[in-house]
């Protein structure tokens, strides 16, 4: 057991854990923080997907050392208070979800990419989204959602 | 405890609805279901007896209390005007919260946001049989609708004695009751006010027509999207208690294994750490789950299995192992007319068989449990299609009253028919009785594939014969192993035999969304396809040709104009479609498939849906629904299957299991057709059974090629083809 301190959500937080344990175990069980899902345990589903110093990263397969001095994004942290981030805002609009269990990983991947790129092509999005399952089968609404936010962010400023 | 992880789950929901007991006790009389509810006005709904068993269950009768006997739903309306509705369905992603308030809004005239449900707690809500079959909207839609109505008329009344006037010249409206003519009105917060009042409502009164919705009829977003999208919402998994323990089960390597010995000396030196071994149950429950890991791990357990099949074999096997023909194994057997006169006249005819392997649900989030004890009362989350049902396993595992067993059941990460079951539910509870302590158990993606229950496979045999103005004469169909459901054929055939052999199958089956209508439609509509070109006849036509039922024509003829069927193909494309009719729901689905000659890639081009489930419920929830079982669709269609050998499941990855993501969906059209003169049905279904007899068609159309097993796109690399 070590004493580590991660950067989430702009906010310090302590706690002993193994070097090894996944990032996911960590938020989920250790910091209460849920909003990032257990979906397959091996990289391969997103549910589990967090920012880490902007990027989408599956942070079943990321152990807490490699976390270690980078800021961490989670679902839980995406809103400014009431005020939603535009992806957010554009899933609820297009209805985006059903079970809804994908829901933050797919956010969150989608916010990834559209920090690197605020207007990405199709096949952009495609590659950008394709390690996110949806079981219930929401694609084409997420696409929808994907693109609504790209050019809500557009209008917001350059 | 004896544990039964291998107990035969009925394959057909049909099946169980007419054996599961109806047991429902209402446990809090009705002073404790106002303490818990608060003051205001409490309005229960009785329906005939035959009505109230139909699906949802009957209550017995309990002496300590006036309810009779056929209650099945019930509201209360608190003194702030909130709206509490309690019902045994289940959320798990098919939207019916949303559309179930909607129902509520809709009768009682009272704004959305007034209404709360609560679903799936068995301690709360009627006894419900569970949340499949697509019975939620024609039946507990219809009953919430009954009820609100009915407590509007009791809000009407309320007004009018307080007012001292006809109940006729009142109305309800947007939470309120108002008078016309003096212009007065009472919010339905201010009607129960300091009252303590329950009415129990003989249900005979005139709903509002579908015509008049507005309310119901409507698209609104999820009534509580905003905690899915900020994380907000607590799943199953998600659930958390004080000085909770997280448990971890120590599986055998093989199905069907009988434990031998176990060393757990190891593990139990770990801090914290229980063992448990209980028959051919081993698991341990740790402060964390890291821990219940290790311990799990540092069991020496040997087992003892016998050699089983594998799914190379599975075709074969399903045909030598038939179980004997009796009603608890569920033979089905229709006849009519002279089938085998009709096929030893005809001039044409055709036999062929159809496969389809087992797959799996793989609902993204795995099964998860937390469950606590307090004396000998059990309290268990879990995430399950019936929690009635859960609670009833939960009592005979642990020799209980149901009374003493609570299941709660939070809005879930999705079930396709595949969480019916209370293992991990069990589990937890095993655990957390050695524990002495809330434990917390949640099945890996590994355990997901495969010890839950897989959609069964199936051998279909088919045998037609047609007269030259392309009347089908004869229809002989055996299916053995995938079920029943949908097994009928909607074709005006004369002479028919229909039969389902039920299997001993080597893999634990239950139920899946649509069941077996997707395997049987399946080959229908593949065989129908395969008698329309024998004949040279247009494969519409020739459905059209034998068809009566007015509601599947509409679908395939709508469908048909909006796909362009009539219209021009390009060179090298096939169009195929396959329909058909299930669970109140009409569907008629139509493909477009390219082939590069050269490189030998096939491309689904479209996939275009039409639909008719009856009135409209919420449109925008219904097209997710009817999009997501037409991608589900096409996973079973081209390439899932479950690959297993010798007891063990080998894909039980999503590394190893495909299913479709978002590269694999081609442009997705539905049309709905909006039925305003019928009752509302359930959508969830249906639409999947279309999807791979219309891939199949139109990759016939295009290539020449008959695929005749589930999943197809394997089938295609002899050919030298494959999907692109």
């Amino acid at each position: 057991m070590d004493e580590t301190t991660l950067q989430i959500n702009g906010r310090p937080y302590q706690f002993a854990a193994d070097k090894e344990t996944p990032l996911l175990t960590v938020l989920r069980e250790l910091l209460d923080l849920t909003g990032s899902k257990y979906g397959c345990g091996e990289g391969q589903c997103g549910s589990c997907t967090v920012l880490i110093d902007g990027k989408a990263r599956r942070s079943c397969v990321v152990p807490v050392w490699a976390a270690a001095g980078k800021q961490i994004t989670t679902i839980e942290g995406l809103a400014k208070g009431e005020q939603l981030h535009p992806v957010q805002q554009a899933f609820l609009e297009e209805g985006a979800m059903q079970c809804a269990f994908c829901t933050s990983g797919m956010i969150m991947s989608a916010v990834s990419l559209l920090n690197a790129q605020r207007n990405p092509s199709e096949a952009e999005i495609l590659t950008a989204m394709q390690g996110n399952i949806c079981r219930c089968g929401t694609y084409p609404r997420i696409l929808a959602a994907i693109r609504k936010a790209s050019t809500l962010l557009q209008g917001a400023r350059p | 405890m004896t544990p039964k992880p291998h107990v035969p789950f009925p394959i057909e929901p049909e099946r169980y609805e007419l054996t599961a007991p109806v047991s429902y006790v209402f446990q809090s009389d009705r002073r404790e279901f106002f303490k818990f509810m608060g003051a205001g006005l409490f309005v229960a709904c009785s329906f005939s007896k035959a009505e109230a068993f139909q699906g949802s269950g009957a209550a017995r009768r309990n002496p300590e209390d006036s309810l009779p006997q056929e209650i099945s739903a019930w509201l209360h309306i608190g003194e702030d005007g909130t709206v509490t509705v309690f019902t045994g369905k289940v959320e798990v992603g098919q939207n019916i919260r949303t559309s179930l308030t909607q129902a509520v809004a809709e009768e009682l005239k009272t704004p959305v946001e007034s209404i709360r449900l609560v679903m799936g707690d068995t301690q709360l809500v009627p006894f419900d049989m569970g949340t499949f079959g697509s019975r939620t909207t024609p039946i507990m839609n219809l009953r919430l609708r009954r009820v609100s109505s009915a407590a509007r008329n009791v809000l009407l009344a309320m007004a009018a004695k307080q007012w001292n006037v006809d109940p006729a010249r009142l109305h309800a409206e947007d939470g309120k009751i108002a008078d016309p003519q003096t212009k007065r009105s009472l919010t339905y917060a201010q009607l129960v006010k300091g009252q303590q009042l329950t009415q129990v409502v003989r249900v005979e009164d005139p709903l509002i027509p579908p015509r008049e919705w507005t309310i119901a009829g409507q698209p609104l977003p999820k009534v509580d999207g905003r905690d899915f999208v900020t994380g907000k919402h607590r799943y199953p998994s998600d659930q958390k208690l004080p000085e909770m323990f997280y448990g971890k089960v120590v599986r055998p390597r093989a199905f069907n294994a009988t434990l031998v010995s176990a060393d757990t000396t190891e593990a139990e030196n770990l801090p914290g750490v229980i063992v448990v071994r209980d028959g051919n149950f081993l698991g341990v429950a740790a402060p964390s789950s890291a821990t219940a890991q290790k311990a799990a791990s540092l069991v020496r357990a040997e087992w003892k299995a016998e050699p089983q099949p594998s799914n190379k074999e599975l075709f074969e096997y399903l045909k030598q192992h038939q179980l004997p023909r009796s009603e608890q194994n569920g033979n089905f057997r229709f006849e009519s007319g002279n089938v085998d006169a009709a096929l030893a006249s005809a001039m044409r005819q055709l036999q062929q068989t159809y496969k389809v392997n087992y797959i799996a649900h793989a609902p993204l989030e795995p099964r998860a449990a937390l469950a606590q004890w307090s004396e000998d009362h059990l309290t268990v989350w879990t995430g399950t299609q019936r929690p009635f049902g859960v609670r009833s396993e939960l009592a005979t595992a642990f020799h209980l009253p149901e009374e003493k067993v609570h299941v709660m059941m939070p809005d879930t990460g999705s079930g396709y028919g595949g969480k019916h079951s209370g293992e991990c539910a069990v589990e937890a509870a095993r655990l957390a009785r050695a524990a002495k302590r809330p434990v917390k158990l949640v099945w890996t993606r590994e355990e997901e594939f495969t010890w839950a229950y897989f959609r069964p496979a199936g051998v279909i045999e088919v045998r037609s014969a047609v007269g030259d103005d392309g009347k089908i004469t004869a229809w002989e169909f055996h299916n053995y192993n995938s079920g029943a459901a949908a097994i009928s054929t909607y074709y005006d055939v004369p002479n028919q035999r229909i039969e389902f052999h039920p299997v001993n199958s080597p893999l634990r089956q239950g139920s899946y969304r649509a069941l077996a209508a997707t395997a049987n439609h399946f080959a229908r509509e593949v065989h129908m396809d395969e008698i329309a070109h024998s004949l040279k006849m247009d494969p519409l036509e020739f459905r059209l040709n034998n068809l009566k039922e007015e509601r599947l024509r509409a679908v395939f003829a709508e469908g048909a104009k909006k796909f362009g069927w009539a219209g021009t193909k390009p060179a090298n494309h096939g169009f195929g479609l396959g329909g058909g009719y299930e669970k109140l729901g009409y569907v008629a689905t139509f493909a477009e498939v390219s082939l590069d000659r050269n490189s030998g890639d096939i491309k689904i081009l479209r996939i275009f849906a039409t639909f008719d489930c009856g009135a409209i419920v919420n449109p925008d929830g219904l097209r997710n629904q009817v999009i997501g079982a037409n991608i589900m669709g096409i996973g079973g269609a081209l390439f899932e299957a479950v690959e297993f050998e010798n007891g063990r499941v080998l894909n039980n990855l999503f590394s190893k299991y495909r299913v479709p993501r978002f590269s694999d969906i081609p442009p997705l059209e539905t049309f709905l057709i909006d039925r305003k003169d019928q009752q509302p049905a359930g959508a969830g279904e249906a639409p999947i059974m279309g999807v791979a007899p219309a891939i199949s068609n139109a990759i016939f159309d295009a290539t020449g090629i008959r695929l005749r097993s589930l999943p197809l796109a394997p089938l295609l690399v002899p050919h030298g083809l494959r999907l692109s």
